[in-house]
């Protein structure tokens, strides 16, 4: 397999990004870079970590020539998934940085200590600090309930100060998205099954309205809305496709309309793409335009709400709050 | 019989840890509603909540204990965000109750 980091990886070009990977002899992996300048994004930093994590180390390397801002890629920690020493000699202990190196997570309890000691690192507001802890929350459950991953799933986090946004990437080698749909929705397509795991309301584990004790099929859903009703863009790549949520047009007013059907949002998709064996999901959240959480969870909600709606119901109660 | 269950203690200032909220259903909340007793829980020093850790904790009392559920499950401190989470389930779980369709999991 290869990977190739280029010098404008963000998730506007992601799924030229999905184009370029070589998944060809799955033991081995080989990742290089552009030769004068590399630019990486989360989400291609845990597809390549999840890669070596399932090829191993011994089996996995970084080629070529690494240009002087392939350091980021030492401080996110790739290095250490490969067999490659870092070239870079730095004072590790310099300011850093708001960000969150490449993580594995195998447990729900990693998953809490995670979001307890990581997400800090990024030094956010406590409301975006919410809408990280939630996103990181949401996306790695998934993985440790639906992907039957063996090595978990490797998470990495960044702010961007001149855009003024955090990108999350979070990536897993498990069965992928079509597998853990097929028991009880039969996709026709792996592209199929993404738009399937993206509407609010179904779940891999039940056909029943409402979900099962465990699950209601509002993860990524929920996740896909927070980026859109921030702006902001939102990947996901399993089996032989993959879909960017694009941004939404800045000059429309007020909160962009939520759908439950991921199509109606303008989008890229590909069903043409590399068979990645996992799932990665990765999602911008632009700080600049994030609403309070409660706006957002209110819109997010109510499509939800009408989504599972099969018929009126006559009088909702409502919880009592002390 | 009422209970209070302090959440802070058992899920950490946000709660997301799933399998903390389905031991708390299964131990805590289940047993007391299928006496009729009532259930407080306590969310001081929680600051948020994942839709997912509400809906494991609450979905299945309110599915299958009903209007007991409505009736006895109580929240306590919780701020504005947990609020809005925990009325999302409400709504859905009490949508999904009028009209239950599909093959049971």
């Amino acid at each position: 397999m290869k990977i190739h980091f280029s010098n404008q990886e963000s998730l506007r070009n992601f799924l030229r990004f999905v184009a370029s990977l070589d998944l060809s002899n799955p033991a081995k992996l080989e990742i290089s870079t552009h030769e004068k300048w590399v630019t990486v994004h989360p989400a291609n930093l845990v597809i390549a970590a999840a890669l070596a994590l399932r090829v191993g180390k011994e089996h996995a390397k970084i080629t070529g020539k690494v240009p002087q801002t392939g350091i980021y890629l030492d401080r996110m920690g790739l290095y250490q998934f490969t067999q490659t020493p870092s070239p870079f000699r730095y004072n590790k202990k310099e300011p850093a940085g708001r960000f969150v190196p490449l993580t594995v997570i195998k447990t729900a309890s990693d998953q809490s200590r995670f979001i307890a000691d990581m997400v800090p690192l990024l030094h956010l507001s406590e409301d975006h600090a919410t809408v990280v802890k939630y996103i990181i929350g949401e996306l790695v459950r998934n993985v440790l309930e639906h992907s039957l991953a063996p090595n978990g799933a490797v998470v990495a986090a960044q702010y961007f100060k001149k855009t003024n946004r955090v990108s999350i990437g979070i990536c897993d080698t498990g069965i992928g998205i079509t597998k853990s749909m097929w028991r009880h929705w039969q996709p026709a397509t792996d592209l199929d099954a993404l738009f399937l795991a993206m509407t609010p309301g179904i779940s891999g584990t039940t056909r029943r309205e409402g979900g099962t004790a465990e699950n209601a099929g509002a993860g990524l859903f929920f996740i896909k809305s927070i980026a859109k009703i921030t702006r902001s863009y939102f990947a996901i790549y399993s089996g032989g496709s993959a879909y960017t949520l694009l941004k939404y047009d800045k000059r429309v007013k007020g909160f962009p309309r939520l759908y439950a059907d991921p199509r109606r949002d303008p989008h890229n998709e590909t069903r043409n793409a590399p068979a990645f064996a996992g799932t990665l999901v990765a999602v911008d959240v632009s700080l600049k335009i994030t609403p309070e959480f409660t706006a957002l969870l209110t819109s997010i909600g109510n499509v939800y709400d009408a989504a599972i709606r099969e018929r009126r119901r006559a009088k909702y109660r409502e919880p009592k709050f002390l | 019989m009422k209970i209070v269950i302090k959440l802070r203690t058992l899920a950490g200032d946000f709660a997301e840890n799933k399998e903390v909220a389905k031991k708390l259903r299964i131990e805590k909340i289940m047993p007391v509603l299928s006496k009729n007793g009532g259930v407080v829980l306590d969310f001081a020093g929680v600051s948020g909540a994942t839709q997912s850790f509400i809906h494991a904790l609450i979905s299945d009392p309110l599915r299958e204990f009903g209007e007991v559920a409505l009736d006895n499950l109580y929240y306590k401190h919780a701020n504005e965000k947990i609020q809005k989470i925990i009325s999302i389930v409400y709504r859905y779980m009490q949508e999904s109750s009028h009209g239950e369709q599909g093959e049971p999991s």
